[in-house]
């Protein structure tokens, strides 16, 4: 498969021509559709894409349609961005989302972790009003952010449709 | 000192107390060297041979990391006058302290060279802001990268703040217990000439400055500095002859892992640190465990590493952290001093590098603090822990350095006064 190269918020994002692992997911992604990994060997999915299981160490893998929702298993809210890109959208959020798909294997403290931003149902990075509103406990359902052919990123949002918890956990200096 | 029963090792026991730091050598902690890292390791190198009282003739190992923003070891050496029969250039950054160390002793035991100078030099404000700010900041952001930097996940607070979040999550670890490592090393700080920052915070100093990526307060992020630091490690039997009371090696950690490292997040309990599996490592290899040690260099890139370390090896129960950050154990003339010096928070950094320095001279009885020196210009130390006073630890006969890269990875080593 040919390289990507594209631009994201002011960022150049590029995939090259020999990682064909990225291609794969990320072109997933670009259909608005969520596949990762599946061993051939052990049946664990793994996140994110790679070479080879990290459960059993099998280099047979197939991608497997998974569905994008989950609930915050911790954050952090980026006051003082690094990259030029974000410092216009701050304070924005970063979450580790443990899908409810595979959640509790192989053991009980391990989940596939997804890492994205916290945006609007439409991919944007969310506004501060909804920033503060999530935290660890808050359910949330997959979006894409379509950067160009073959690449969209996944992120985040609020799950309307799903049962919120009261009070979801934020840090305690607020 | 007294030691207890040996207990089974997963190295050879033969190790213990047979390699030695001998030297220890530095450059001024500053923002703005105004020097290549060139002249700061030449400069380093050469301070840590005239403490331990070695010739460049005698030099024959010389050991370094970094990560594209240093100078390689043979540079140096040629500068030194230093004919090498060893030499290693190493990619990484804070876990590499101890592992250098092991790696020193392995190649000495391997016959490959008989004495060696571990370094790291870095311009880390004037040149590779060591915050991730500057040219790495806009980098374009390739292949793997897009599951981290494409989501403004980049810097090490970025990176790890998801682990201290959850810790506070799980174990109520509250902002007012972490924040106290912070006031604890300023005060150990304004007792060491050498630190960039002298001055002495409180709680709420950390809690009211401005927030860098929630839960990290500015105050509870390291400085970023310039400077060299160096140490030389050799053989005990060859120690003996040497300037200073030897500094024994009783066990090594180097880069001890989490699964996965690539994505260390998809194991728990993610507020769980490499130190959970390192201390399996370094308290049967050393035969001394945590109540033998009398002070620690827990690496503080931030106040939480140095918590979350302390934990996962041991020297509280796990998700007590928080408690034993806050109860002045580590406090000068408490139970357990950590980073005497200040260190990353407060005297520099150097990705650990001054933390073992520290030690090393704590284990002298040696600390150059600004306590009288008598006609010998032995230092006459007071124990008068006050501001701009002593800090050198009463009768301290062990030590431990916990040497961070990540959550995911972590170095150690125990020293104890030979």
């Amino acid at each position: 498969m040919p390289g990507i190269r594209a631009d994201y918020m002011g960022m150049a994002l590029s995939i090259d021509d020999l990682d064909g692992e990225n291609l794969a997911y990320f072109k997933h992604c670009s259909q608005h559709n969520f596949h990762l990994q599946k061993c051939d060997d052990c049946s664990l999915l793994r996140y994110p894409p790679n070479t080879g299981c990290p459960w059993c160490g099998s280099a047979k893998a197939t991608w497997t349609p998974v569905e994008g929702k989950g609930e915050v298993h911790s954050y952090e809210e980026v006051h003082h961005a690094i990259q030029p890109a974000f410092k216009g959208h701050t304070p924005y959020m970063v979450l580790l989302v443990d899908l409810d798909t595979q959640k509790g294997k192989p053991s009980d403290v391990e989940a596939l972790r997804v890492v994205a931003n916290l945006t609007t149902p439409d991919g944007v990075l969310a506004p501060p009003e909804i920033v503060k509103t999530v935290g660890i406990g808050t359910r949330v359902r997959m979006v894409f952010a379509d950067v160009t052919d073959g690449l969209s990123l996944p992120q985040w949002t609020v799950d309307e449709t799903a049962a919120q918890p009261a009070k979801p956990w934020r840090y305690a200096q607020e | 000192m007294p030691l207890p029963a040996d207990t089974d090792a997963s190295t050879p026991k033969y190790l213990r107390d047979k390699y030695a730091i001998v030297g220890v050598g530095e450059t001024p902690y500053t923002r703005g060297s105004g020097k290549t890292t060139r002249a700061m390791a030449t400069f380093a190198v050469r301070n840590a041979m005239a403490d331990a009282g070695l010739k460049n003739t005698e030099i024959d190992g010389m050991l370094s990391y970094q990560s594209g923003d240093s100078t390689f070891a043979p540079m140096i050496a040629g500068d030194l006058g230093i004919r090498l029969n060893f030499y290693m250039d190493v990619f990484g950054g804070g876990s590499s302290t101890e592992a250098l160390v092991g790696i020193a002793i392995g190649v000495i035991e391997a016959g490959l060279c008989k004495t060696v100078a571990i370094f790291r030099s870095m311009n880390g404000f004037s040149q590779v802001r060591i915050g991730g700010t500057g040219a790495r900041a806009a980098a374009p952001v390739n292949g793997d990268q897009l599951h981290s930097r494409a989501y403004g996940w980049q810097s090490a607070g970025q990176m790890f703040s998801p682990t201290f979040m959850r810790h506070m999550y799980d174990y109520g670890t509250t902002p007012e217990q972490v924040a106290t490592v912070k006031v604890i090393h300023s005060e150990h700080a304004s007792n060491n000439p050498k630190a960039y920052y002298k001055k002495r915070f409180t709680v709420d100093d950390v809690l009211s400055s401005r927030i860098i990526c929630k839960p990290l307060h500015l105050l509870d992020c390291c400085v970023e500095t310039d400077n060299a630091t160096c140490f030389i490690v050799t053989r005990a039997e060859h120690a003996r002859d040497l300037r200073h009371t030897p500094v024994l090696i009783r066990g090594v950690v180097g880069r001890c892992n989490k699964p996965r490292m690539d994505m260390h997040y998809q194991h728990g309990p993610i507020s769980t640190v490499a130190g959970h599996y390192g201390k399996n490592i370094l308290w049967p290899n050393a035969g001394v465990g945590p109540e033998d040690v009398d002070l620690t260099g827990a690496y503080d890139a931030f106040t939480f590493t140095t918590m979350l370390q302390l934990e996962d090896y041991g020297f509280c129960k796990k998700g007590e952290g928080g408690q034993y950050v806050s109860d002045g154990t580590m406090r000068l003339g408490g139970r357990r001093p950590n980073n005497t010096s200040g260190g990353h928070l407060c005297e520099g950094y150097t990705h650990g590098m001054n933390m073992v320095i520290e030690n090393v001279r704590q284990l002298r009885h040696d600390i150059d603090d600004s306590c009288p020196c008598d006609a010998h210009g032995k230092r006459q130390h007071t124990y008068d822990y006050r501001e701009g006073g002593c800090r050198q630890v009463k009768n301290a006969e062990v030590s431990a350095n916990l040497g961070w890269a990540m959550p995911g990875t972590g170095s150690a080593m125990v020293m104890r006064r030979g």
